[in-house]
C-alpha cells in the first residue's frame, strides 16, 4: 500500500499553514533581538528603526560612563565568584547524592532543588530580611551568596545528568588500583563530564550575571549590579544607551553558548 | 566468609554511604541559611504582630479588596499567558517534531536564542517595539490597518505579550521533548488503516502529547504568578501583581506581616502547582533537555 506520508509534496503544501504560523511565531521570538541590535548604533536622542544612520555614539558614551563601566565590573565578579562557588559545590552536592544509597539522599535532593520553585521575590525579601541582619546588604559577599543558591539547582541537574550517563565502575577501579578517591574523581570521572561541568558553570554565570529581583533588594547604589542599574533607568527613560548594553549583553551570552557547544563538540570528537 | 568479617563489610558500606551524603553538606548549608531559614522566618513574621500570634495578615488579605484585585489581576494574567503560550508553542513544537533532526535543530536554535537572551534586555526591547510610536504600530499604521496607534504598552496587553514572549521556550522545550518520544508509527499505522490525518491527529498524536502540555502549562502558570521584572517594566505601574505588592509591602511600608502573609500565599500554590507537574513530569527530564 503506498504511504501517502512519504510523498513530500503532498505533505508539504498540506502543511503550507502550519509553516507560515510558525514562521509567524519564530518572527515573533526573534523581533527582539533583532531590534535591539540596529538600534543601539542609531545617533539620535531617540529610539528610531531603522535607524537613519549609523554611530558607535552610544556605545563610546557607555564605555566613558565610570558608572556604567562599574556596574558591569561588578556583575562581572559576582558572576564570576557564583560560578566558583556554585559549581564545586554543585558537584559535590551532585556525586554524593547520585551515589550515596541513603534514603535521605532523596530529601536532601529536593531542598537543594527548591530555590528553582520559589518565586524569586521571595527568595529576595527572604535574602534581604537575613542580610539586614548580618551586615551583608550591598556587600559582594552577600550577592554571591544568594546567587550561589540560585544557581545550585541547575548546576546539580545538569551534573547529575552527566553522571548519569557516566559507570561509575571506572572510578572503582581507579581507585582499586590504589589511586586515592580525590584523585580518580579527578582523573577518571572529571574528565568525562566535563561538557556536563561546563555547561552547569555557563548557567551559574548566566544565572548571576541576568539576575535582577535580588539585586534589587541586596545591591544598591554604588555596589549596584549592572541589571540592576538598567531595571532602575528603564523606569525613567527609554534611552538608546540601554539598546548598546543590550546587544552587549546578547553578544556575550552568545559567545559563551558557541564557547559551550564548541566544548561539548570538542568532546565528542575526543571520544569516537 | 566469618560473620564478623561480614559486618565489618556492611560497616563500611554504611560508612560510605555517610561519606558520600555528607558530600551534599556544604551546598546543603548554604541553602538552608540563605534560603530555607529566611523563608522560614518569613512563615513565622506572617503570624506574628507586636502582641504576639494573629491571624490578622492573612484576615487582611481575605477582606480587602484591594488585595482580592490584585490576586485576580495575577491569576488572570498567568492564566492568558499560559493558553496564549500554548496556542503559539504547541503548533511550533509539532512542526519540530516532525522534521527531520537536523532541521529540527536549527528551529530549536530559533527557540533557544531568546531563551538565553538577557530577560531585561527582551523586556526593553518589547517596550521599544510596543511604544505608540513603536515598530509595532507603525508597521500596522502603514500596512493601513488602524488609524491611531494603539496603546500596547504600560497596560494589560503589554505585560501580557511581553510574558508570553519570556515564557515561550519554557512551553515549547517540554512539548518538543513528549512529541519526540511520540512513535511516529502510530500516526502512521492509523493512516494507513484509512482514518483522516485529522482524526489520527485527535485520537492518537493529542492525547500522547497531553502531559507535555500540562506540564509545560504548569510551568508557564507558576513562573507566572510570582513574575516581577516583566510585568513591572511592560505594566508601568498600571497592573499591580502580587510580586509587586510584595516588594511594596516590604520596602515601601515596611511591613514585614503583610509581605510575609502574601509571600506564603504565593509560595504555598506554586509549591503545590509544583507538586502536581512533578506526578506528570519529572523536573530533571523538563531541566534536562533545555
Amino acid at each position: 500500500m503506498m504511504d501517502m506520508d512519504s510523498d513530500p509534496t503532498v505533505s508539504h503544501l498540506r502543511r503550507l499553514w502550519l509553516y507560515l504560523y510558525c514562521l509567524a511565531v519564530a518572527i515573533f521570538l526573534l523581533a527582539p533581538i533583532l531590534v535591539v541590535i540596529p538600534m543601539s548604533f542609531s545617533p539620535s536622542e531617540f529610539l528610531e528603526f531603522p535607524p537613519s544612520s549609523l554611530s558607535l555614539r552610544w556605545y563610546q558614551s557607555l564605555f566613558n560612563s565610570a558608572e556604567w563601566t562599574g556596574a558591569a565590573i561588578i556583575s562581572l565578579k559576582a558572576a564570576v565568584l557564583t560560578v566558583l562557588v556554585a559549581t564545586p559545590l554543585g558537584i559535590a552536592a551532585a556525586y554524593g547524592l547520585q551515589y550515596s544509597e541513603m534514603g535521605i539522599a532523596k530529601l536532601v535532593r529536593s531542598l537543594l532543588i527548591i530555590p528553582l520553585i520559589v518565586p524569586v521575590i521571595i527568595v529576595a525579601i527572604g535574602v534581604f530580611y537575613l542580610f539586614a541582619r548580618l551586615n551583608l546588604v550591598n556587600t559582594l559577599t552577600g550577592l554571591v551568596l544568594a546567587h550561589s543558591v540560585l544557581a545550585l539547582p541547575f548546576v546539580i541537574v545538569v551534573v547529575s545528568a552527566g553522571l548519569q550517563r557516566f559507570d561509575i565502575n571506572q572510578e572503582l577501579v581507579a581507585r582499586s588500583l590504589g589511586a586515592s578517591r580525590l584523585k580518580a574523581f579527578r582523573t577518571v570521572t572529571l574528565p568525562q563530564i566535563r561538557p556536563s561541568v561546563m555547561s552547569a558553570a555557563l548557567f551559574a554565570f548566566i544565572t548571576s550575571f541576568d539576575e535582577v529581583v535580588v539585586a534589587l533588594f541586596v545591591s544598591r547604589g554604588p555596589s549596584s549590579t549592572l541589571t540592576r542599574k538598567m531595571f532602575t533607568s528603564l523606569r525613567d527613560q527609554v534611552s538608546p544607551a540601554i539598546a548598546a548594553i543590550s546587544t552587549i549583553l546578547i553578544l556575550i551570552t552568545f559567545l559563551l553558548a558557541l564557547a559551550a557547544l564548541a566544548s561539548a563538540r570538542g568532546d565528542k570528537a575526543q571520544k569516537s | 566468609m566469618a560473620p564478623h568479617a561480614a559486618e565489618a563489610m556492611e560497616g563500611d558500606a554504611r560508612r560510605e554511604r555517610l561519606r558520600l551524603l555528607a558530600l551534599s553538606s556544604p551546598a546543603f548549608l548554604l541553602v538552608f541559611v540563605v534560603l530555607l531559614i529566611p523563608v522560614g522566618w518569613l512563615f513565622f513574621l506572617s503570624f506574628i504582630d507586636k502582641d504576639g500570634f494573629t491571624l490578622s495578615h492573612y484576615a487582611r488579605l481575605w477582606q480587602n479588596d484591594a488585595y482580592f484585585e490584585i490576586f485576580r489581576v495575577t491569576f488572570l494574567s498567568s492564566f492568558l499567558v499560559t493558553v496564549l503560550t500554548v496556542v503559539l508553542g504547541y503548533p511550533l513544537a509539532y512542526l519540530l517534531s516532525q522534521l527531520p533532526r537536523r532541521a529540527a535543530i536549527i528551529g530549536l536554535t530559533v527557540v533557544l536564542l531568546p531563551f538565553w537572551t538577557s530577560l531585561l534586555v527582551r523586556t526593553y526591547a518589547w517596550l521599544v517595539l510596543l511604544q505608540r510610536k513603536g515598530l509595532v504600530n507603525s508597521t500596522l499604521m502603514s500596512l493601513g490597518l488602524i488609524d491611531e496607534p494603539l496603546n500596547l504598552v504600560y497596560n494589560m496587553s503589554g505585560v501580557v505579550i511581553g510574558m508570553v514572549h519570556i515564557m515561550l521556550p519554557f512551553m515549547v522545550l517540554p512539548l518538543y521533548a513528549t512529541m519526540r518520544s511520540i512513535d511516529p508509527g502510530l500516526m502512521r499505522a492509523a493512516i494507513s488503516l484509512g482514518a483522516p490525518r485529522r482524526k489520527a491527529f485527535f485520537t492518537i498524536f493529542a492525547p500522547l502529547s497531553l502531559p507535555g502540555v500540562i506540564a509545560g502549562s504548569l510551568l508557564v502558570f507558576i513562573y507566572c504568578l510570582g513574575f516581577y521584572i516583566t510585568p513591572q517594566v511592560l505594566g508601568g505601574g498600571r497592573i499591580n501583581l502580587v510580586s509587586m505588592k510584595i516588594l511594596e509591602n516590604a520596602t515601601i511600608y515596611s511591613d514585614w506581616g503583610a509581605a510575609s502573609a502574601l509571600g506564603v500565599v504565593l509560595l504555598v500554590v506554586t509549591l503545590l502547582l509544583f507538586k502536581a507537574i512533578q506526578m506528570i513530569v519529572p523536573v530533571d527530564r523538563l531541566m534536562g533537555r533545555s
